[in-house]
C-alpha cells in the first residue's frame, strides 16, 4: 500500500455521518478488534491514511499518519537505533500506530520507561461534527491549551479519529538481557517491590507462575553490575520472551475462553484474586484466568484502589471495562459530548451509554 | 458585567459559618499579598481570600460560589510566571496554603500522598530517608506547590530524562465547580476510561480545584555528575546537544545558558562559570555507577568534537551543587540586572536555536531592551528574558510586544507559546496564533463539559473568539488571517 493523506475524505465522510447522525465505527488494521465492547455500528475502514511524515532522531520525534503499521516505524526506528519506549502490543501484524494510541495499551517496560500516553506529544484528529482540529505538537514541553492529545489516548476513538500522531522516541539501550529464577509468587513478588526501590536498570519484571523474569537495560556495565547484584540464569533470547508476553504468545495465554486484566497497586496481595495468575509490571498489572465472575473481581480490585478489564472474551454482550459511578461518569458522559454531539464516534465500543 | 447574586458582606457571613476568622481576608492589608503571582505586572486587588483547611470546607465554598455565580480563582503559592493566579473582578481567591501535609508515604508501590499546599522540594525532603526522591524539579521548587506544580504540569530541569509532572503523579483528588469531591486516576499505573488525569494536569486552575495528589516517587540514583562544557559559538553548543543524543545518551539534564545570561548568573552566585563564553552547557548524567563512568568518557569526546573550548567534570557533590546553582539561579540572577524582568517560556525543535536565537537578537536591538537566554536544551524549552524599566513609560509595552512575537516565532518555527509556564493572563493573545477557531471551540466545549458557568479561574488559558477576532484584525500571520470566519466581529 502506498502513503497517503485521505484526511479530506474522512472528514466529509464524518461530517456527513453527523449531520445525518449516523454512527460509525473505526477499523484500521483490525489488530484490536477484540478489545473494548463489541458493536454492530457500521465499519469506517481507516487503514489506507498511512505513511511517516517526519522523523528527527536527534530531536526524539517521530510523526506519523494514524494508519502507519507499527512494524514499518519499527522498523524505520530500528534503523537509527531507536525504538517506541512503550513497547506496543501489535495482536497480529496488521497493527498500527492509531490503534496503538487509541487502545492505549503499553508494553512490560510500562512502569519503568512509561505508558503510551507519556509519550504522545501532538495529535490531528476529527472530532464528531467532522472537524479537523491539531494539539499538541512535536515539541516534547508544551502546555498551551488542554492536553487533548493525552486525553486522546486510550479513548478507543470515542472522541475522535486520530489523523496523525506525533511521539516521542527513545535510543534502544545499549545491551538488555533477562535473568530468570524459579521463586514462589509472593516471594517474586515482594523481591520486586523491593528492587523498584533501588537504583537498578531493571526495564521489566513479571513472574509466569513458576519463574520470576528481571529485564536489565542500558550501558553495558551497568547491566553487567546489576547481573552479578541480582543472580540467576539467564536467557538465550531476551528479547523473543518480552515480546511472547507482550503479544500474548506465551503459553499462559493459550486455551482460555476469557482472559482479564487487573491493573492494581504493585503490593496489592497476590492472594485477592483467585484463579491463575501472570503477574507483571513488577505485579501493577495482573493477567488472570478464573471462573469468578467479572463484577466480583470489579468489586475486588475497586477495594483495592485498581480497577479490572475483560480483556478477552467470547460473549459479544459484556461490558468489559470496570464501570464508572456519580461524577466521574457525569464528567465522561459531558466530555463525550464536547467532542462528539451526535454521539456518532464508536459509540458503546468503551461503555454501554456512550 | 458581574452576574454575582450575593454582597460580599453577606457572603463573609456565610463563610463564617464554617471558616474561622482568620480563614477569611477581605481588608486591603491583609489582600493585598494575593493580587499578582510571580509575572508581578500584572495586578489586581483580590475581593475576597479564603483559605480553608479541609476538603469539606473546600466543598462548602464551591458550593456557595456556585450558587451565588462567583469566579473561583486557584492559588498555590503564586509562583506561577504567566498570571494564572491572578485575581480577577469580584472573583473569590481560595489559597490551599493551609493544606501542607503529606498525607502518606508507601514505600512498596513508591508513592506519596500529600495535600495539594505542599512545596515540591519538602516532598524529596521527606522521603530522601528512603533512598527516593520526587523527580520534577522546577527551579522554583523550594517555593512552589504540587497543587500549582499540577495545574501548570511544570517541568525542571531533569524532565527530558523523568518528565514532566503529568508523568509522574497517579492520581488526584478534585472539587468540581459544583462541591462534588472526585477521585481521577487510581492506586494502579492506570483508571479506566478517559485519561482525565492527563486532562487535569495543565488545565490552569479552569477545571477543577485538585485538593489531594499522589506522586511517584523514584530511588535515587547511585550517582549524578554534571559537566560544564563552554563554547565561543551558541551554534556548537546545539550542535553538540543534537550529537549526544544522536549517540543514544538520554542525560538527566542538559542546560544551556548564553553570555548575558552566564555573566549574571556567575555574578550572582560565582559558580565559576567561564564569562567570556557565547554559551555554555550544563551536562548531568546520572544511573549506576558504571553506567554514568562509561557515559562521562563518551560525552566528554562529543563535546570535544562538537568544539567545546573548556569542559569541567564536578568531581563531588558540593562542585555539582555549585554548577547547577548558576542555572538554578539564573531568573533572580538576571533580575538584578535591569529593575524588571520579562521571562518567555516557548518551545521550538531543536534544531531552530540558531535562528530563533538570531532573530532575538535583532528584535533585542531594535526594541533596545537586553535579552539574557537561559534554555531547557535538550527539550527545547527556550526562557529569554527581557530587562526592562517598568518605571520608564512605554517600556512595559514595548517589552509586551516584543515577547510576543518571540512567542509567534516559536510558533512559526513548529513550536509552541509555553513550554511549562502555562498560559495564563499572559499568553492569551497569542493563543489566538496557535489555535485556529476550531480548535479554541473544542477547548470551550471541553471546559464546559466541567464547568458550564465559567466560574473557574475566568477569562485564563483559552481566549474568546471573539478576542482572537479583535486582534486577528491588528495582526496578519503567515499571509493569512488565524480566524478569517470571524472578521464579521
Ligand atoms: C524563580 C522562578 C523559577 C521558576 N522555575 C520554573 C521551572 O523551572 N519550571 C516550571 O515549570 N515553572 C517554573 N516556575 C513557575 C512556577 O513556579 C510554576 O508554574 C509552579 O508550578 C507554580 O506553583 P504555585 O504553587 O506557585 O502556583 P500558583 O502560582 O499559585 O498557581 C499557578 C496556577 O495553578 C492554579 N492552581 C494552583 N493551585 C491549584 C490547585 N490546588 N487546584 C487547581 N488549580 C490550582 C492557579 O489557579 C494558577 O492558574 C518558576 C517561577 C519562578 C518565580
Amino acid at each position: 500500500m502506498t502513503d497517503k493523506d485521505h484526511s479530506k475524505s474522512f472528514r466529509d465522510y464524518i461530517h456527513l455521518a453527523y449531520e445525518e447522525r449516523k454512527p460509525l465505527q473505526f477499523k484500521a488494521g483490525g489488530s484490536k478488534s477484540f478489545y473494548g465492547r463489541q458493536t454492530e455500528t457500521p465499519i469506517m475502514d481507516v487503514s489506507h491514511h498511512r505513511g511517516i511524515l517526519n522523523y528527527e532522531p536527534t530531536e526524539l520525534i517521530l510523526t506519523a499518519r494514524a494508519g502507519t503499521p507499527l512494524t514499518e516505524i519499527e522498523q524505520v526506528l530500528a534503523d537509527q537505533n531507536q525504538m517506541l519506549p512503550f513497547e506496543p502490543p501489535h495482536f497480529g501484524d496488521k497493527a498500527t500506530l492509531g490503534g496503538a494510541i487509541a487502545s492505549g495499551l503499553s508494553g512490560p517496560t510500562r512502569p519503568y520507561t512509561g505508558a503510551v500516553r507519556d509519550f504522545v506529544l501532538g495529535v490531528r484528529i476529527i472530532n464528531g461534527k467532522g472537524e479537523i482540529i491539531q494539539f499538541g505538537g512535536e515539541v516534547m514541553k508544551n502546555v498551551a491549551g488542554y492536553d487533548v492529545s493525552r486525553l486522546m489516548t486510550g479513548a478507543l476513538g470515542t472522541l475522535g479519529l486520530l489523523l496523525e500522531i506525533s511521539i516521542k522516541v527513545l535510543p534502544k539501550p545499549a545491551q538488555a538481557i533477562t535473568l530468570s529464577r524459579e521463586l514462589d509468587v509472593n516471594e517474586a513478588q515482594q523481591q520486586m517491590l523491593a528492587y523498584a526501590q533501588q537504583a537498578l536498570p531493571i526495564s521489566a519484571a513479571c513472574h509466569d507462575g513458576q519463574k520470576m523474569f528481571l529485564r536489565l537495560s542500558g550501558a553495558s556495565l551497568a547491566v553487567a553490575a546489576a547481573k552479578k547484584q541480582l543472580g540467576g540464569v539467564e536467557l538465550d533470547d531476551s528479547a523473543t520472551f518480552w515480546r511472547s508476553l507482550r503479544e500474548q504468545q506465551h503459553k499462559f495465554f493459550s486455551n482460555s475462553p476469557s482472559l482479564y486484566r487487573l491493573s492494581v497497586p504493585a503490593s496489592t496481595p497476590i492472594t485477592t484474586f483467585s484463579g491463575e495468575q501472570f503477574i507483571d509490571w513488577g505485579g501493577a498489572q495482573r493477567w488472570l484466568k478464573t471462573d469468578q465472575s467479572l463484577s466480583t473481581l470489579q468489586d475486588k480490585a475497586a477495594s483495592v484502589n485498581g480497577h479490572c478489564t475483560l480483556f478477552r472474551h467470547q460473549n459479544e454482550e459484556y461490558d468489559v471495562f470496570q464501570p464508572l459511578n456519580g461524577t466521574l461518569k457525569q464528567l465522561h458522559l459531558n466530555l463525550k459530548l464536547a467532542f462528539d454531539p451526535h454521539n456518532i464516534l464508536n459509540p458503546t465500543r468503551m461503555y454501554s451509554d456512550f | 458585567m458581574s452576574k454575582i447574586s450575593i454582597r460580599r458582606d453577606d457572603l463573609i457571613k456565610q463563610l463564617q459559618k464554617f471558616l474561622s476568622r482568620s480563614a477569611i481576608l477581605y481588608e486591603e492589608e491583609d489582600t493585598r499579598p494575593y493580587e499578582c503571582d510571580g509575572l508581578s505586572a500584572y495586578r489586581h486587588l483580590p475581593w475576597l481570600v479564603v483559605l480553608p483547611e479541609t476538603i469539606d470546607q473546600v466543598q462548602k465554598i464551591m458550593r456557595l460560589c456556585h450558587q451565588h455565580h462567583i469566579p473561583v480563582i486557584a492559588r498555590g503559592a503564586g509562583t506561577g510566571l504567566s498570571g494564572g493566579a491572578l485575581p480577577a473582578d469580584e472573583s473569590l481567591i481560595l489559597s490551599l496554603a493551609k493544606f501542607n501535609q503529606i498525607l502518606d508515604v508507601d514505600l512498596p508501590n513508591r508513592v506519596a500522598t500529600v495535600q495539594p499546599g505542599v512545596r515540591n522540594l519538602a516532598i524529596s525532603e521527606a522521603v530522601k530517608q528512603h533512598g527516593l526522591y520526587y523527580a520534577p524539579d522546577p527551579s522554583s521548587q523550594i517555593a512552589c506547590t504540587i497543587g500549582g506544580n499540577v495545574a501548570e504540569n511544570s517541568g525542571g530541569v531533569h524532565c527530558l530524562k523523568y518528565g514532566l509532572t503529568v508523568h509522574n503523579i497517579q492520581q488526584i483528588k478534585i472539587i468540581t465547580i459544583d462541591g462534588e469531591l472526585v477521585t481521577v486516576g487510581g492506586g494502579g499505573l492506570d483508571a479506566p476510561g478517559f485519561d482525565l488525569l492527563a486532562l487535569m494536569t495543565g488545565s490552569e486552575g479552569l477545571l477543577s480545584v485538585i485538593v489531594e495528589v499522589v506522586v511517584k516517587l523514584l530511588p535515587m540514583p547511585q550517582r549524578a555528575q554534571v559537566m560544564l562544557a563552554a563554547f565561543d559559538r551558541v551554534e556548537d553548543a546545539g550542535e553538540a546537544v543534537a550529537n549526544i543524543i544522536a549517540q543514544g545518551i538520554i542525560p538527566a539534564g542538559l542546560e544551556m545558558m548564553d553570555n548575558p545570561a552566564i555573566r549574571a548568573a556567575e555574578a550572582f552566585v560565582h559558580a565559576g562559570y567561564p564569562i567570556e563564553s557565547a554559551a555554555i552547557l550544563l551536562c548531568e548524567l546520572d544511573g549506576t555507577n558504571e553506567e554514568v563512568s562509561e557515559q562521562i568518557t563518551l560525552v566528554k569526546e562529543i563535546l570535544n568534537t562538537s568544539g567545546a573550548t573548556e569542559i569541567r567534570t564536578a568531581n563531588n557533590d558540593q562542585e555539582r551543587a555549585q554548577l547547577w546553582q548558576g542555572r538554578k539561579s539564573a531568573f533572580p540572577a538576571v533580575g538584578r540586572l535591569a529593575p524588571d524582568y520579562y521571562c518567555m517560556d516557548g518551545t521550538i525543535p531543536r534544531k531552530q536555536l540558531p535562528h530563533v536565537l538570531q532573530r532575538i537578537a535583532e528584535w533585542s536591538k531594535k526594541y533596545n531592551l537586553p535579552v539574557a537566554n537561559v534554555f531547557h536544551a535538550g527539550d527545547g524549552n527556550l526562557h529569554p528574558l527581557i530587562l526592562y524599566d517598568a518605571n520608564t513609560p512605554g517600556e512595559l509595552e514595548r517589552t509586551e510586544e516584543f515577547g510576543g512575537k518571540i512567542l509567534e516565532l516559536c510558533v512559526e518555527v513548529g513550536g509552541t507559546i509555553t513550554g511549562e509556564h502555562g498560559v495564563g493572563m499572559e499568553k492569551i493573545n497569542q493563543m489566538c496564533t496557535q489555535f485556529n477557531s476550531l480548535e479554541l471551540t473544542q477547548f470551550h466545549a471541553v471546559k464546559e463539559a466541567f464547568d458550564p458557568d465559567k466560574l473557574l479561574n475566568p477569562g485564563k488559558a483559552i481566549p474568546t473568539l471573539h478576542r482572537c477576532a479583535e486582534l486577528g484584525a491588528m495582526h496578519v500571520h503567515h499571509g493569512k488571517l488565524p480566524h478569517p470566519e470571524l472578521e464579521r466581529f
